[in-house]
Protein backbone atom coordinates (compact mmCIF):
# COMPACT_ATOMS: atom_id res chain seq x y z
CA UNK A 1 0.00 0.00 0.00
CA UNK A 2 1.89 3.05 -0.93
CA UNK A 3 1.79 6.21 1.90
CA UNK A 4 2.94 8.70 -0.43
CA UNK A 5 1.76 9.95 -3.99
CA UNK A 6 3.49 12.40 -6.03
CA UNK A 7 2.16 13.49 -9.41
CA UNK A 8 3.94 15.74 -11.50
CA UNK A 9 5.02 17.87 -9.09
CA UNK A 10 7.09 20.86 -9.81
CA UNK A 11 7.43 23.83 -7.14
CA UNK A 12 9.67 27.15 -7.14
CA UNK A 13 10.70 29.22 -3.65
CA UNK A 14 8.99 32.56 -3.83
CA UNK A 15 11.96 35.27 -5.74
CA UNK A 16 14.17 32.25 -6.76
CA UNK A 17 13.23 31.93 -11.27
CA UNK A 18 14.93 28.01 -11.33
CA UNK A 19 12.50 25.62 -10.17
CA UNK A 20 13.18 23.44 -6.88
CA UNK A 21 11.81 20.40 -8.19
CA UNK A 22 10.60 19.80 -11.46
CA UNK A 23 7.98 17.30 -12.81
CA UNK A 24 8.51 14.31 -9.78
CA UNK A 25 6.53 11.38 -10.15
CA UNK A 26 6.95 9.00 -7.35
CA UNK A 27 5.18 6.58 -5.16
CA UNK A 28 6.25 5.68 -1.28
CA UNK A 29 5.29 2.31 -0.21
CA UNK A 30 4.13 1.95 3.43
CA UNK A 31 7.08 0.10 5.43
CA UNK A 32 9.57 1.09 2.70
CA UNK A 33 13.32 2.23 4.19
CA UNK A 34 14.41 5.04 1.81
CA UNK A 35 17.77 6.95 1.30
CA UNK A 36 17.38 10.46 -0.34
CA UNK A 37 20.59 11.42 -1.62
CA UNK A 38 21.99 14.03 -4.49
CA UNK A 39 24.52 16.81 -4.78
CA UNK A 40 24.32 19.51 -2.31
CA UNK A 41 20.80 21.69 -3.42
CA UNK A 42 19.70 18.87 -5.48
CA UNK A 43 16.22 19.38 -4.16
CA UNK A 44 16.20 16.56 -1.50
CA UNK A 45 15.68 18.53 1.65
CA UNK A 46 12.52 20.90 -0.23
CA UNK A 47 10.95 17.77 -1.54
CA UNK A 48 10.49 16.55 2.12
CA UNK A 49 9.50 20.24 3.10
CA UNK A 50 6.15 18.96 0.54
CA UNK A 51 5.92 15.77 2.55
CA UNK A 52 4.71 17.54 5.77
CA UNK A 53 3.11 20.45 4.06
CA UNK A 54 6.05 23.39 5.09
CA UNK A 55 5.91 23.81 1.17
CA UNK A 56 3.44 25.46 0.71
CA UNK A 57 1.32 26.20 3.54
CA UNK A 58 4.99 28.21 5.52
CA UNK A 59 7.17 29.00 2.85
CA UNK A 60 4.66 29.48 -0.28
CA UNK A 61 6.37 29.99 -3.73
CA UNK A 62 4.20 28.09 -6.72
CA UNK A 63 3.51 24.57 -6.53
CA UNK A 64 1.55 22.28 -8.99
CA UNK A 65 0.80 18.73 -9.39
CA UNK A 66 -0.29 16.56 -6.17
CA UNK A 67 0.80 15.37 -3.21
CA UNK A 68 -0.65 12.81 -1.57
CA UNK A 69 0.48 11.72 2.20
CA UNK A 70 -1.50 9.46 3.99
CA UNK A 71 -4.40 9.89 1.94
CA UNK A 72 -4.54 13.93 2.70
CA UNK A 73 -3.82 16.02 -0.06
CA UNK A 74 -0.90 18.12 1.25
CA UNK A 75 -2.48 21.29 -0.69
CA UNK A 76 -5.89 21.55 0.95
CA UNK A 77 -4.92 20.13 4.14
CA UNK A 78 -2.86 22.89 7.07
CA UNK A 79 0.25 21.40 8.33
CA UNK A 80 -1.10 21.17 11.68
CA UNK A 81 -3.23 18.23 10.11
CA UNK A 82 -0.34 16.51 8.07
CA UNK A 83 1.84 16.61 11.74
CA UNK A 84 -0.40 14.18 12.91
CA UNK A 85 0.74 11.42 10.79
CA UNK A 86 4.46 12.37 9.08
CA UNK A 87 7.31 13.27 11.73
CA UNK A 88 9.92 15.88 10.67
CA UNK A 89 13.32 15.20 12.18
CA UNK A 90 15.58 18.08 11.61
CA UNK A 91 19.73 18.00 10.72
CA UNK A 92 20.54 19.79 14.21
CA UNK A 93 18.52 18.44 16.86
CA UNK A 94 19.01 21.95 18.71
CA UNK A 95 16.44 23.38 16.20
CA UNK A 96 14.11 21.33 17.38
CA UNK A 97 14.36 20.94 21.41
CA UNK A 98 12.98 23.80 23.77
CA UNK A 99 11.36 22.76 26.50
CA UNK A 100 13.51 22.35 30.63
CA UNK A 101 12.99 19.02 30.43
CA UNK A 102 12.96 15.54 28.04
CA UNK A 103 9.96 14.50 29.14
CA UNK A 104 8.45 18.02 28.50
CA UNK A 105 9.47 18.13 25.47
CA UNK A 106 8.42 14.65 24.25
CA UNK A 107 4.93 16.10 25.53
CA UNK A 108 4.78 18.99 23.66
CA UNK A 109 3.69 17.89 20.45
CA UNK A 110 0.69 15.59 22.37
CA UNK A 111 -0.36 18.51 24.28
CA UNK A 112 -1.41 20.38 20.68
CA UNK A 113 -2.88 17.72 19.87
CA UNK A 114 -4.94 17.93 23.15
CA UNK A 115 -4.17 14.00 23.88
CA UNK A 116 -6.13 13.01 27.43
CA UNK A 117 -3.13 13.68 30.29
CA UNK A 118 -3.20 9.82 30.94
CA UNK A 119 -2.55 9.30 27.61
CA UNK A 120 0.52 11.93 27.17
CA UNK A 121 1.84 10.20 30.07
CA UNK A 122 1.77 6.92 28.77
CA UNK A 123 2.69 7.72 25.35
CA UNK A 124 5.63 9.74 26.73
CA UNK A 125 6.74 6.77 28.56
CA UNK A 126 7.04 4.72 25.60
CA UNK A 127 8.84 7.21 23.37
CA UNK A 128 11.32 7.13 26.02
CA UNK A 129 11.38 3.54 26.67
CA UNK A 130 11.83 2.88 22.37
CA UNK A 131 14.48 5.46 22.46
CA UNK A 132 16.26 4.15 25.55
CA UNK A 133 16.37 7.22 27.06
CA UNK A 134 14.19 6.66 30.02
CA UNK A 135 16.95 8.11 32.07
CA UNK A 136 17.50 11.08 30.70
CA UNK A 137 13.56 12.36 31.43
CA UNK A 138 14.23 14.46 34.04
CA UNK A 139 17.44 15.95 31.57
CA UNK A 140 17.73 19.29 30.39
CA UNK A 141 17.78 18.91 26.60
CA UNK A 142 20.89 21.76 26.71
CA UNK A 143 22.59 19.39 28.69
CA UNK A 144 22.81 16.32 26.66
CA UNK A 145 25.63 15.18 23.71
CA UNK A 146 24.63 15.59 20.31
CA UNK A 147 23.53 11.89 19.84
CA UNK A 148 21.34 11.70 22.80
CA UNK A 149 19.93 15.23 21.82
CA UNK A 150 18.94 13.41 18.40
CA UNK A 151 17.35 10.89 19.81
CA UNK A 152 14.55 13.01 22.37
CA UNK A 153 14.07 14.67 18.72
CA UNK A 154 13.28 11.52 17.48
CA UNK A 155 11.29 10.39 20.94
CA UNK A 156 9.12 13.84 20.46
CA UNK A 157 8.15 13.01 16.51
CA UNK A 158 7.42 9.12 17.59
CA UNK A 159 5.49 9.89 20.35
CA UNK A 160 2.65 11.20 17.99
CA UNK A 161 2.53 7.79 16.27
CA UNK A 162 3.53 9.12 12.89
CA UNK A 163 3.00 6.22 10.10
CA UNK A 164 5.77 8.03 8.06
CA UNK A 165 9.08 9.61 9.26
CA UNK A 166 11.47 11.65 7.06
CA UNK A 167 14.97 12.91 8.50
CA UNK A 168 17.41 15.54 7.43
CA UNK A 169 20.93 14.84 7.78
CA UNK A 170 20.54 13.45 11.25
CA UNK A 171 23.33 12.40 11.85
CA UNK A 172 25.51 15.70 10.81
CA UNK A 173 26.69 16.48 14.29
CA UNK A 174 27.07 12.94 15.65
CA UNK A 175 30.50 11.39 16.08
CA UNK A 176 30.42 7.88 14.17
CA UNK A 177 29.78 5.60 16.58
CA UNK A 178 26.69 7.89 17.99
CA UNK A 179 25.64 7.58 14.03
CA UNK A 180 25.96 4.27 13.99
CA UNK A 181 23.80 3.66 17.33
CA UNK A 182 21.22 6.23 15.51
CA UNK A 183 20.60 4.46 12.39
CA UNK A 184 20.34 1.03 14.47
CA UNK A 185 17.53 2.59 16.16
CA UNK A 186 16.04 4.07 13.23
CA UNK A 187 16.14 0.10 11.35
CA UNK A 188 14.38 -1.53 14.35
CA UNK A 189 11.48 1.46 14.47
CA UNK A 190 11.39 0.42 10.54
CA UNK A 191 11.31 -3.60 11.26
CA UNK A 192 9.71 -3.56 14.53
CA UNK A 193 6.64 -0.71 14.20
CA UNK A 194 6.45 -0.84 10.12
CA UNK A 195 7.58 2.72 10.21
CA UNK A 196 7.81 3.91 6.70
CA UNK A 197 11.25 6.09 7.28
CA UNK A 198 12.60 8.75 4.31
CA UNK A 199 16.19 9.71 5.58
CA UNK A 200 18.33 12.01 3.57
CA UNK A 201 22.07 11.31 3.85
CA UNK A 202 25.19 11.95 1.88
CA UNK A 203 27.41 9.69 3.81
CA UNK A 204 26.24 6.07 2.33
CA UNK A 205 28.97 3.92 3.67
CA UNK A 206 26.76 3.82 7.31
CA UNK A 207 23.77 3.59 5.69
CA UNK A 208 23.14 1.59 2.66
CA UNK A 209 22.29 -1.71 4.77
CA UNK A 210 19.53 -0.99 6.20
CA UNK A 211 17.69 0.51 3.38
CA UNK A 212 15.35 -1.65 1.02
CA UNK A 213 15.16 1.87 -1.33
CA UNK A 214 17.69 4.59 -2.67
CA UNK A 215 16.55 7.74 -4.64
CA UNK A 216 19.11 9.74 -6.17
CA UNK A 217 17.88 13.46 -6.99
CA UNK A 218 20.02 16.05 -9.03
CA UNK A 219 18.72 19.69 -10.67
CA UNK A 220 15.27 19.23 -8.70
CA UNK A 221 14.36 15.13 -10.24
CA UNK A 222 14.64 12.21 -9.86
CA UNK A 223 17.27 11.08 -11.39
CA UNK A 224 17.81 7.36 -9.94
CA UNK A 225 15.78 5.03 -7.51
CA UNK A 226 15.97 1.16 -6.67
CA UNK A 227 17.64 -1.36 -4.30
CA UNK A 228 20.71 -0.02 -2.79
CA UNK A 229 23.36 -2.86 -4.39
CA UNK A 230 22.17 -1.62 -8.02
CA UNK A 231 21.62 1.93 -7.49
CA UNK A 232 25.08 2.27 -5.57
CA UNK A 233 27.56 0.22 -8.69
CA UNK A 234 25.66 2.18 -11.44
CA UNK A 235 27.17 4.26 -14.05
CA UNK A 236 24.47 6.93 -13.88
CA UNK A 237 25.22 7.43 -9.95
CA UNK A 238 28.74 7.56 -10.91
CA UNK A 239 28.51 10.24 -13.05
CA UNK A 240 26.70 12.01 -10.45
CA UNK A 241 29.36 12.09 -8.30
CA UNK A 242 27.49 10.87 -5.40
CA UNK A 243 29.73 10.20 -2.30
CA UNK A 244 29.09 5.67 -2.95
CA UNK A 245 31.18 3.63 -0.19
CA UNK A 246 34.82 3.62 -0.64
CA UNK A 247 33.93 -0.43 -0.92
CA UNK A 248 31.84 -0.22 -3.53
CA UNK A 249 34.40 2.12 -5.16
CA UNK A 250 36.96 -0.43 -4.19
CA UNK A 251 34.55 -3.31 -6.25
CA UNK A 252 34.49 -0.52 -9.15
CA UNK A 253 38.03 -0.03 -9.68
CA UNK A 254 39.19 -3.68 -9.57
CA UNK A 255 36.83 -4.62 -11.99
CA UNK A 256 37.81 -2.23 -14.08
CA UNK A 257 41.45 -3.82 -13.86
CA UNK A 258 39.90 -6.93 -14.60
CA UNK A 259 38.97 -8.59 -11.29
CA UNK A 260 35.50 -9.72 -11.02
CA UNK A 261 33.86 -9.78 -7.37
CA UNK A 262 30.35 -11.58 -8.01
CA UNK A 263 27.86 -8.67 -6.78
CA UNK A 264 28.62 -5.09 -5.70
CA UNK A 265 28.81 -5.30 -2.53
CA UNK A 266 27.16 -2.49 0.25
CA UNK A 267 29.13 -3.75 3.50
CA UNK A 268 32.90 -4.39 4.46
CA UNK A 269 31.97 -8.14 5.15
CA UNK A 270 30.34 -8.69 1.66
CA UNK A 271 33.33 -7.79 0.04
CA UNK A 272 35.62 -9.46 2.35
CA UNK A 273 33.70 -12.74 1.65
CA UNK A 274 33.97 -11.91 -1.81
CA UNK A 275 37.85 -11.66 -2.06
CA UNK A 276 38.28 -14.73 -0.34
CA UNK A 277 35.79 -16.60 -2.62
CA UNK A 278 37.84 -15.43 -5.68
CA UNK A 279 41.54 -16.52 -3.43
CA UNK A 280 40.10 -19.76 -3.06
CA UNK A 281 38.49 -20.34 -6.55
CA UNK A 282 41.39 -19.26 -8.44
CA UNK B 1 53.43 28.97 14.85
CA UNK B 2 50.88 27.94 17.59
CA UNK B 3 52.12 27.15 20.74
CA UNK B 4 50.11 25.77 23.11
CA UNK B 5 50.96 25.05 26.83
CA UNK B 6 49.72 23.42 29.67
CA UNK B 7 45.97 24.45 28.37
CA UNK B 8 42.98 23.41 30.82
CA UNK B 9 39.86 24.86 30.12
CA UNK B 10 36.79 25.14 32.28
CA UNK B 11 33.35 27.16 31.45
CA UNK B 12 31.96 29.31 33.94
CA UNK B 13 29.36 26.42 34.88
CA UNK B 14 32.04 24.47 36.07
CA UNK B 15 32.64 21.85 33.19
CA UNK B 16 36.10 21.13 32.75
CA UNK B 17 36.42 21.17 28.66
CA UNK B 18 40.13 21.05 28.34
CA UNK B 19 42.78 19.08 30.04
CA UNK B 20 46.12 20.17 30.04
CA UNK B 21 46.34 20.37 26.25
CA UNK B 22 50.18 20.48 24.88
CA UNK B 23 51.00 21.07 21.28
CA UNK B 24 53.14 22.87 19.30
CA UNK B 25 51.95 23.40 15.28
CA UNK B 26 54.00 24.56 12.81
CA UNK B 27 53.36 26.65 10.31
CA UNK B 28 52.24 24.78 7.23
CA UNK B 29 51.24 22.13 8.55
CA UNK B 30 47.92 20.23 8.03
CA UNK B 31 46.17 18.86 10.77
CA UNK B 32 42.96 17.27 11.63
CA UNK B 33 41.37 16.96 14.94
CA UNK B 34 39.27 13.89 15.75
CA UNK B 35 37.52 12.89 18.02
CA UNK B 36 33.55 11.94 20.09
CA UNK B 37 30.92 14.00 21.10
CA UNK B 38 31.94 16.21 23.57
CA UNK B 39 35.61 15.79 23.70
CA UNK B 40 36.42 19.50 23.61
CA UNK B 41 37.56 19.71 20.07
CA UNK B 42 35.41 22.80 19.49
CA UNK B 43 36.83 24.04 23.10
CA UNK B 44 39.88 23.55 21.64
CA UNK B 45 39.77 25.56 18.47
CA UNK B 46 37.91 28.54 19.79
CA UNK B 47 41.03 29.34 21.70
CA UNK B 48 43.01 30.27 18.71
CA UNK B 49 41.12 33.02 17.50
CA UNK B 50 40.85 33.96 21.24
CA UNK B 51 37.24 33.67 21.79
CA UNK B 52 37.97 31.77 24.62
CA UNK B 53 40.74 32.25 27.04
CA UNK B 54 42.70 29.33 28.93
CA UNK B 55 41.93 29.14 32.73
CA UNK B 56 45.39 28.13 32.79
CA UNK B 57 48.19 27.67 30.34
CA UNK B 58 49.07 29.62 27.60
CA UNK B 59 48.23 29.83 23.58
CA UNK B 60 50.97 31.61 21.54
CA UNK B 61 50.02 32.87 17.95
CA UNK B 62 52.94 33.40 16.14
CA UNK B 63 54.42 34.51 19.25
CA UNK B 64 51.80 36.18 20.52
CA UNK B 65 49.47 35.37 23.68
CA UNK B 66 46.31 34.82 22.88
CA UNK B 67 45.31 36.57 26.34
CA UNK B 68 46.89 39.78 25.67
CA UNK B 69 45.38 40.30 22.04
CA UNK B 70 41.79 40.60 20.89
CA UNK B 71 39.48 38.79 18.58
CA UNK B 72 40.01 41.02 16.17
CA UNK B 73 43.65 41.20 16.23
CA UNK B 74 44.12 37.54 16.65
CA UNK B 75 41.63 36.88 13.54
CA UNK B 76 43.46 38.52 11.01
CA UNK B 77 45.75 35.66 11.35
CA UNK B 78 43.36 32.87 12.24
CA UNK B 79 40.28 32.64 10.33
CA UNK B 80 37.53 29.82 12.00
CA UNK B 81 34.91 28.91 10.35
CA UNK B 82 32.34 27.44 12.75
CA UNK B 83 30.11 23.96 12.20
CA UNK B 84 27.41 25.23 11.88
CA UNK B 85 26.47 28.19 9.35
CA UNK B 86 23.68 29.85 11.11
CA UNK B 87 25.68 30.88 13.88
CA UNK B 88 28.00 32.89 11.49
CA UNK B 89 25.74 34.15 8.68
CA UNK B 90 23.35 37.44 9.14
CA UNK B 91 23.52 39.50 5.76
CA UNK B 92 20.81 39.98 3.75
CA UNK B 93 22.85 38.75 0.38
CA UNK B 94 25.61 36.54 0.16
CA UNK B 95 27.76 39.14 -0.98
CA UNK B 96 27.20 41.54 2.15
CA UNK B 97 28.37 38.01 4.16
CA UNK B 98 31.11 37.92 2.25
CA UNK B 99 32.44 41.18 2.03
CA UNK B 100 31.24 41.72 5.93
CA UNK B 101 35.00 40.97 7.19
CA UNK B 102 36.86 42.52 5.04
CA UNK B 103 35.34 45.80 5.35
CA UNK B 104 36.09 45.33 9.03
CA UNK B 105 39.51 44.84 8.49
CA UNK B 106 39.51 47.96 6.42
CA UNK B 107 40.15 47.00 2.71
CA UNK B 108 39.70 49.17 0.13
CA UNK B 109 36.42 48.77 -2.05
CA UNK B 110 38.18 47.61 -5.39
CA UNK B 111 39.83 44.78 -2.90
CA UNK B 112 36.82 44.05 -1.58
CA UNK B 113 34.98 43.80 -4.74
CA UNK B 114 37.74 41.70 -6.25
CA UNK B 115 38.26 39.37 -2.86
CA UNK B 116 34.16 39.26 -2.96
CA UNK B 117 34.39 37.38 -6.54
CA UNK B 118 37.01 35.44 -6.19
CA UNK B 119 35.72 33.70 -3.22
CA UNK B 120 32.12 33.17 -4.86
CA UNK B 121 34.20 31.91 -7.60
CA UNK B 122 36.38 29.25 -5.58
CA UNK B 123 33.22 28.04 -3.39
CA UNK B 124 30.51 27.96 -6.34
CA UNK B 125 28.43 30.17 -4.99
CA UNK B 126 28.82 33.33 -7.78
CA UNK B 127 25.35 32.70 -8.91
CA UNK B 128 23.96 32.86 -5.08
CA UNK B 129 26.19 36.64 -4.67
CA UNK B 130 22.49 38.52 -4.81
CA UNK B 131 20.94 35.71 -2.94
CA UNK B 132 20.12 35.97 0.85
CA UNK B 133 22.13 33.34 2.78
CA UNK B 134 18.63 31.94 4.24
CA UNK B 135 17.67 30.83 0.53
CA UNK B 136 19.64 28.65 0.42
CA UNK B 137 20.57 24.43 1.20
CA UNK B 138 22.63 24.17 4.56
CA UNK B 139 25.47 22.38 2.52
CA UNK B 140 25.66 26.04 0.10
CA UNK B 141 25.40 28.07 3.86
CA UNK B 142 28.23 26.10 4.86
CA UNK B 143 30.10 26.99 1.61
CA UNK B 144 29.23 30.59 2.58
CA UNK B 145 30.18 30.35 6.06
CA UNK B 146 33.90 29.30 4.36
CA UNK B 147 34.02 31.68 1.60
CA UNK B 148 33.23 34.76 4.29
CA UNK B 149 36.40 33.77 6.23
CA UNK B 150 38.92 32.98 3.20
CA UNK B 151 37.88 36.06 1.61
CA UNK B 152 40.82 37.70 3.74
CA UNK B 153 43.13 35.07 3.20
CA UNK B 154 44.00 34.25 7.10
CA UNK B 155 47.32 32.54 7.37
CA UNK B 156 45.88 29.93 9.50
CA UNK B 157 42.41 28.47 8.77
CA UNK B 158 40.51 26.56 11.62
CA UNK B 159 37.38 24.49 9.55
CA UNK B 160 35.10 22.70 12.33
CA UNK B 161 33.11 19.64 10.66
CA UNK B 162 33.84 20.98 7.01
CA UNK B 163 32.26 18.21 5.45
CA UNK B 164 28.74 18.52 7.14
CA UNK B 165 26.22 18.80 4.36
CA UNK B 166 28.75 18.57 1.41
CA UNK B 167 27.88 15.96 -1.39
CA UNK B 168 30.90 13.87 -3.03
CA UNK B 169 31.94 16.67 -5.90
CA UNK B 170 32.05 19.45 -3.00
CA UNK B 171 33.81 17.45 -0.47
CA UNK B 172 36.51 16.58 -3.23
CA UNK B 173 36.82 20.54 -4.19
CA UNK B 174 37.01 20.98 -0.63
CA UNK B 175 39.78 18.69 -0.13
CA UNK B 176 41.79 19.87 -3.55
CA UNK B 177 41.52 23.44 -2.12
CA UNK B 178 42.25 22.67 1.69
CA UNK B 179 45.30 21.12 0.17
CA UNK B 180 46.31 23.96 -2.09
CA UNK B 181 45.95 26.22 0.44
CA UNK B 182 48.20 24.08 2.37
CA UNK B 183 50.66 23.49 0.22
CA UNK B 184 50.83 27.24 -0.66
CA UNK B 185 52.25 28.05 3.01
CA UNK B 186 48.95 28.64 4.92
CA UNK B 187 48.21 26.25 8.08
CA UNK B 188 44.86 24.52 8.19
CA UNK B 189 43.16 22.78 10.77
CA UNK B 190 39.99 20.73 10.21
CA UNK B 191 37.94 19.03 13.12
CA UNK B 192 35.82 16.36 11.75
CA UNK B 193 33.98 13.15 12.13
CA UNK B 194 34.17 12.25 8.71
CA UNK B 195 37.05 9.71 8.52
CA UNK B 196 37.04 8.87 5.20
CA UNK B 197 37.46 12.15 4.56
CA UNK B 198 40.61 12.21 6.20
CA UNK B 199 41.76 9.25 4.63
CA UNK B 200 41.48 10.95 1.38
CA UNK B 201 43.28 13.96 2.98
CA UNK B 202 46.05 12.91 4.05
CA UNK B 203 46.88 14.81 7.23
CA UNK B 204 48.69 14.97 10.54
CA UNK B 205 45.71 13.60 13.09
CA UNK B 206 45.41 14.98 16.90
CA UNK B 207 42.74 12.57 18.48
CA UNK B 208 40.78 14.07 21.33
CA UNK B 209 39.19 11.98 24.29
CA UNK B 210 37.59 12.69 27.47
CA UNK B 211 39.05 16.48 27.33
CA UNK B 212 42.48 15.25 26.36
CA UNK B 213 44.92 14.97 23.46
CA UNK B 214 45.27 10.51 23.31
CA UNK B 215 47.38 10.64 20.30
CA UNK B 216 48.99 12.49 17.71
CA UNK B 217 50.74 11.12 14.30
CA UNK B 218 50.18 10.82 10.55
CA UNK B 219 46.53 9.74 9.41
CA UNK B 220 48.13 6.12 8.81
CA UNK B 221 49.77 5.73 11.94
CA UNK B 222 46.04 6.81 14.04
CA UNK B 223 43.14 5.64 11.76
CA UNK B 224 44.72 2.23 11.82
CA UNK B 225 45.11 2.11 15.66
CA UNK B 226 42.20 0.70 16.68
CA UNK B 227 42.28 1.24 20.42
CA UNK B 228 42.68 5.07 19.90
CA UNK B 229 40.18 5.16 17.69
CA UNK B 230 37.46 3.08 19.86
CA UNK B 231 38.37 5.44 22.56
CA UNK B 232 37.67 8.76 20.58
CA UNK B 233 34.61 6.87 19.12
CA UNK B 234 36.10 6.55 15.62
CA UNK B 235 35.12 4.04 13.44
CA UNK B 236 38.37 2.74 11.26
CA UNK B 237 38.01 3.86 7.50
CA UNK B 238 35.77 1.40 5.30
CA UNK B 239 39.32 0.21 3.21
CA UNK B 240 41.10 -0.07 7.08
CA UNK B 241 38.72 -2.34 8.42
CA UNK B 242 38.63 -4.77 4.94
CA UNK B 243 42.20 -5.04 5.37
CA UNK B 244 42.18 -6.16 8.71
CA UNK B 245 39.21 -8.53 8.51
CA UNK B 246 41.74 -10.08 5.56
CA UNK B 247 45.31 -9.58 7.52
CA UNK B 248 45.11 -13.62 6.87
CA UNK B 249 45.37 -13.50 3.28
CA UNK B 250 49.03 -11.70 4.05
CA UNK B 251 48.06 -8.46 3.36
CA UNK B 252 48.84 -5.64 5.59
CA UNK B 253 46.91 -4.41 8.50
CA UNK B 254 47.89 -0.06 8.02
CA UNK B 255 46.33 0.35 4.76
CA UNK B 256 44.07 3.45 4.43
CA UNK B 257 44.33 4.34 1.17
CA UNK B 258 41.71 2.95 -1.85
CA UNK B 259 44.51 3.02 -4.71
CA UNK B 260 46.93 1.46 -2.64
CA UNK B 261 44.44 -1.18 -1.37
CA UNK B 262 43.39 -1.83 -4.86
CA UNK B 263 47.02 -2.55 -6.02
CA UNK B 264 47.30 -4.70 -2.92
CA UNK B 265 44.48 -6.59 -3.97
CA UNK B 266 45.65 -6.76 -7.64
CA UNK B 267 49.16 -8.12 -6.41
CA UNK B 268 47.91 -10.68 -4.52
CA UNK B 269 45.77 -12.24 -7.33
CA UNK B 270 48.50 -12.48 -9.03
CA UNK B 271 50.82 -13.77 -6.03
CA UNK B 272 48.07 -16.37 -5.92
CA UNK B 273 48.56 -17.25 -10.14
CA UNK B 274 52.43 -17.23 -9.91
CA UNK B 275 52.15 -19.88 -6.94
CA UNK B 276 49.83 -21.96 -9.06
CA UNK B 277 52.33 -21.75 -11.98
CA UNK B 278 54.82 -23.10 -10.14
Amino acid sequence: MSIVEIRNLSYSYPGLNKPALINIDLTIEKGDFIILTGPSGCGKTTLCRCLNGLIPHFYNGDLTGDVIVTGLSVKDNPTSKIAQHVGFVFQNPENQLFALSVEKDIAFGLENLAVPRTEIRKQVDHALDLLGITNLRDNAPYELSGGQKQRVAIACILAMHPELMILDEPTSFLDPVAAKNLFEIIYALNKELGLTIILVEHRLDLLCTYANRVIIMDEGKVKADGIPRDILSSKEVLSLGIGIPKITKLYLELKASGIHLGDPPISVNEIAQEIRTLMLND
Amino acid sequence: MIEVENVSFTYPSGVEALKEINVKINDADFIAIIGENGAGKTTFIKHLNGILKPTQGDIYINGLNTKKASIAELSRDVGLVFQNPDHQLFCETVEDEIAFGLKNFGFNKDAISERVTWALNLLDLTKYGKVSPFMLSGGERKRVALATILAWDPKILVLDEPTIGQDFHQKDKLRQFIVQLNSQGRTVIMVTHDVEFVADCNPKVIVMSNNRIIATGSAREVLTNFDILAKASVLPPQITQLFIKLSDLGLPQNVIDLYEAKQLIIDLTKGRLNNEGL
